[in-house]
């Protein structure tokens, strides 16, 4: 078994030494903690002492040479007398001797690969995840050259004063992710409900799609107040930039005479009550969004480098809006119910979207939304598509507008209550034709509703 | 401002609380006419008389037992164990009935009793005066234990804990009693109970500490500023219950921490720290959590060489200072 002798650092601030004098020459006896060589540095002198019993096989620095802390010095062959020291190297301390139990702040000795790589702290992984930074581009002015808090820091300030570089690749090994806000139901964050997992695994992995370097850091202004960044917040904003990133999005309008709608609404709103359902404009149009789709299929399916899915089933999401942002909980086979069924299934959603008290799997597998931006005013919109379906429906509000009907060749106009529909696609693999074709279905069913 | 030392400010605040309420009364072995073996209840005998300043028996079980059951009836007592060496035969008294007298009757009964302790070493005390007992009792839900170490903490955390309605062990280090001095404001004033106190600021490393130890670690924090390295020393004062909020929030500042104390390592409170910090905080550490101890040597040895073997010094925690440092 042989020792490694090793370059000690001397002083905190100490990166090198200089070998002084060899006090045993190769083939000589040395025991433990008996003085083996001399080392200088600027600060302090000192012998260092054989780490165990053995004889010297090898020197590989000579008397005079100057190397870095950590180099190796010699090797010593000890004759099966285990060392049972725990740090790597030991130097005299200049005052009194180490006979207390100290635990000494050095790697594991233990692990033989923890020679090769200092490792990362706690902390610098965190920050280094924080900041997108490439840790390896980062000189480490810790032990053995490990890269320390400060010296992100220092590299993070530095960098904040230089005009933003493209975005680096994060070379740091796999970071764990921040923990989330604790104990909340997980209404945001996609967990993999055993419903959407199919969908769920069509998701592009994030490392893909890297968001690009922090920004130089901001300085407010004295009268802006930092608000703290919820998990929600968080989700909604990664999913919103991943989502435009990866699709092609373009958005096409339709305008809707919803009269009809109207009317139906008028007349068994007071029969639906008596069910205990209230009845809005919203499950009309998730009735609409399953003709469009079923007339149109390429709208209710997902691209990925392997194919087209098209989906067979049609999980229509709702969107909520809730007070510290948004959920989409999503009614499953929106295709196989009638009018009550999904004005049932569309409230008590919503209802518990509002409660938080959703299910995770209720907001997984959906392969449309339908967004119902028009209830606070808004005409039309281009809403961005809920990852990774294809298409997202935004329903405008719905105004009384004058308009030019023409019945047996004669135009006139009249007042009907309007409503644009903005289509947001994916261009990718739905082409403006489709999207059109998709939107005049909604408005033939619409139109000719049922009265 | 007067400055006065540990030993008398600690006598200070005995005295004004007895002043002030009659149910308040001393309990050991030659508190009374002696004044105490290290004199802190010196004066109050002359003052206050034999019913209140009461010479025991050389019996810690009785002087713990005893105190228990006056304390369960409308008095307030302070007991004190001559040397916290000593303190074992009224283990059970403490343990088994002061800490869980209130748990026990669910609410009905309580414990109003501080028993005060000379504890540590330095002195050449050897093994029969100089140990560390606080291990034992920070251990124990219902107990509180206390150990301030500047005479401005010692008079405002000795009033709290004898106004706490819950058992209170008060540790006092006995090579602090003479050799602190601080300054203690005449007014009456408080300290609360479990709250620690940032006695050297820093941003560099967190050092928490206790006891003779926050002397020797602000020694050894003066050596590291002049080598460029700012050392936050965190003073506990209140070992049960810790004050993790001020624990945790040094150790995300600093991101690098060692514990102090003169207690062997093994089973100390340094670990239960350790183990809060690495829980709580681990994605602000860049550095692991040292400790800088006693050895597990079974007690303090009394030649010289060797007592200073075994105690941490201002040295060797500037040593370990240096070490995590570099790190």
């Amino acid at each position: 078994m042989s020792t490694e002798i090793k370059m000690p650092q001397l002083g905190e601030s100490v990166t090198e030494g200089t070998v002084g004098k060899w006090l045993k020459k190769p083939g000589e006896r040395v025991e433990k903690y008996e003085a083996l060589l001399e080392v200088t540095t600027d600060k302090v002198d000192t012998e260092v002492p054989a780490p165990a019993s053995g004889v010297v096989r090898e020197i590989k620095v000579q008397e005079g040479e100057t190397v870095r802390v950590g180099t190796l010095l010699a090797i010593l062959e000890d004759e099966g007398v285990a060392t049972d020291d725990r740090t790597g190297t030991i130097y005299r301390a200049p005052a009194t001797g180490e006979a207390s139990d100290t635990q000494h702040a050095t790697r594991d000795t233990q692990d033989p690969s923890a020679a090769s790589q200092p490792p990362i702290s706690p902390v610098v992984a965190r920050l280094a995840a924080e900041h997108n930074l490439d840790l390896s581009k980062i000189s480490g002015t810790g032990q053995g050259g490990r890269v320390t808090k400060q010296d992100v820091l220092k590299y993070v300030e530095s960098r904040g004063k230089q005009p933003p570089s493209p975005a680096p690749s994060v070379a740091a090994p796999p970071v764990p992710a921040r923990p989330a806000a604790p104990a909340q139901e997980t209404v945001t964050a996609p967990p993999r409900g055993p419903l959407g997992a199919g969908l769920d695994a069509l998701l592009p992995p994030v490392a893909e799609t890297a968001l690009p370097a922090a920004p130089a850091p901001i300085e407010l202004p004295d009268d802006a107040e930092l608000l703290p960044i919820s998990a929600m917040r968080r989700s909604i904003a990664e999913h919103m930039v991943r989502s435009r990133r990866t699709a092609a999005h373009v958005t096409t309008v339709a305008e809707v005479d919803v009269s009809r709608i109207v009317a139906h609404r008028e007349r068994r709103k007071a029969d639906f009550e008596r069910q205990g359902v209230k009845l809005t404009f919203t499950p009309y149009f998730v009735q609409a969004g399953v003709a469009g789709l079923q007339a149109v299929p390429i709208v209710n399916a997902s691209y990925t480098d392997e194919g087209i899915a098209m989906h067979r089933q049609i999980h229509i999401g709702v969107a909520v809006a809730l007070d510290e942002g948004l959920i989409v909980p999503v009614v499953r086979d929106a295709d196989e119910k009638n009018l009550l069924g999904l004005a049932r299934a569309v409230n008590d959603l919503a209802d518990r979207a509002r409660g938080r008290r959703l299910k995770p799997d209720e907001t997984q597998g959906g392969t449309f939304t339908i967004t119902n931006h028009g209830v606070s005013g808004s005409l039309f919109a281009m809403p961005i598509i809920n990852q990774p379906q294809s298409a997202i429906l935004g329903i405008g509000a719905i105004q009384k507008r004058a308009v030019v009907i023409t019945r047996e060749g004669v135009d006139a106009i009249a007042i009907r209550p309007m409503c644009y529909l903005s289509l947001t696609f994916d261009h990718r693999l739905i082409d403006g034709a489709a999207a059109d074709q998709f939107l005049m279905a909604l408005k033939a069913f619409l139109e000719g509703y049922a009265e | 401002m007067p400055e006065i030392t540990l030993l008398e400010s600690i006598r200070q605040g005995i005295d004004e609380m007895m002043a002030a309420d009659a149910r308040i009364f001393v309990f050991g072995e030659d508190v009374g006419k002696r004044g105490g073996v290290f004199r802190v209840t010196e004066g109050l005998y002359d003052k206050y008389g034999p019913m209140r300043i009461i010479d025991s028996p050389l019996a810690e079980s009785v002087i713990a037992g005893a105190c228990i059951g006056a304390a369960m009836n409308d008095t307030l007592p302070i007991a004190e164990i001559q040397f916290g060496d000593f303190i074992y035969p009224a283990f059970n008294q403490i343990i088994s009935e002061a800490a869980r007298m209130r748990y026990r009757s669910n609410g009905d009964w309580n414990v109003p009793l501080v028993i005060r302790a000379p504890y540590g070493g330095g002195i050449h005390g050897a093994l029969y005066h100089s140990q560390s007992i606080e291990a034992f009792f920070c251990h124990i839900p219902g107990l509180k234990v206390v150990a301030p170490v500047t005479p401005y903490d010692a008079k405002g955390l000795l009033k709290s804990s004898i106004e706490d309605p819950d058992p209170v062990l008060f540790l006092e280090h006995k090579k602090c009693y003479r050799l602190v001095k601080g300054d203690v404001p005449p007014e009456d004033y408080r300290i609360p109970i479990g709250r620690a106190d940032i006695k050297r600021e820093g941003g560099d490393m967190t050092v928490i500490t206790y006891g003779l130890m926050l002397h020797h670690s602000l020694e050894a924090a003066e050596e590291l500023a002049s080598e460029g390295v700012e050392v936050e020393v965190l003073d506990l004062r209140t070992l049960r219950p810790l004050d993790t909020d001020a624990i945790l929030a040094s150790v995300r500042k600093t991101s690098k921490v060692m514990i102090v104390h003169e207690d062997n390592l093994t089973g100390g409170l340094g670990g239960e720290i350790a183990a809060i910090i690495s829980q709580h905080a681990f994605e602000s550490l860049d550095g692991p959590i040292v400790r800088v101890c006693a050895p597990d040597v079974p007690a303090m040895p009394y030649s010289k060489p060797l007592e200073e073997a075994f105690m941490p010094s201002p040295a060797k925690i500037a040593d370990a200072m240096r070490r995590l440092a570099a790190y």
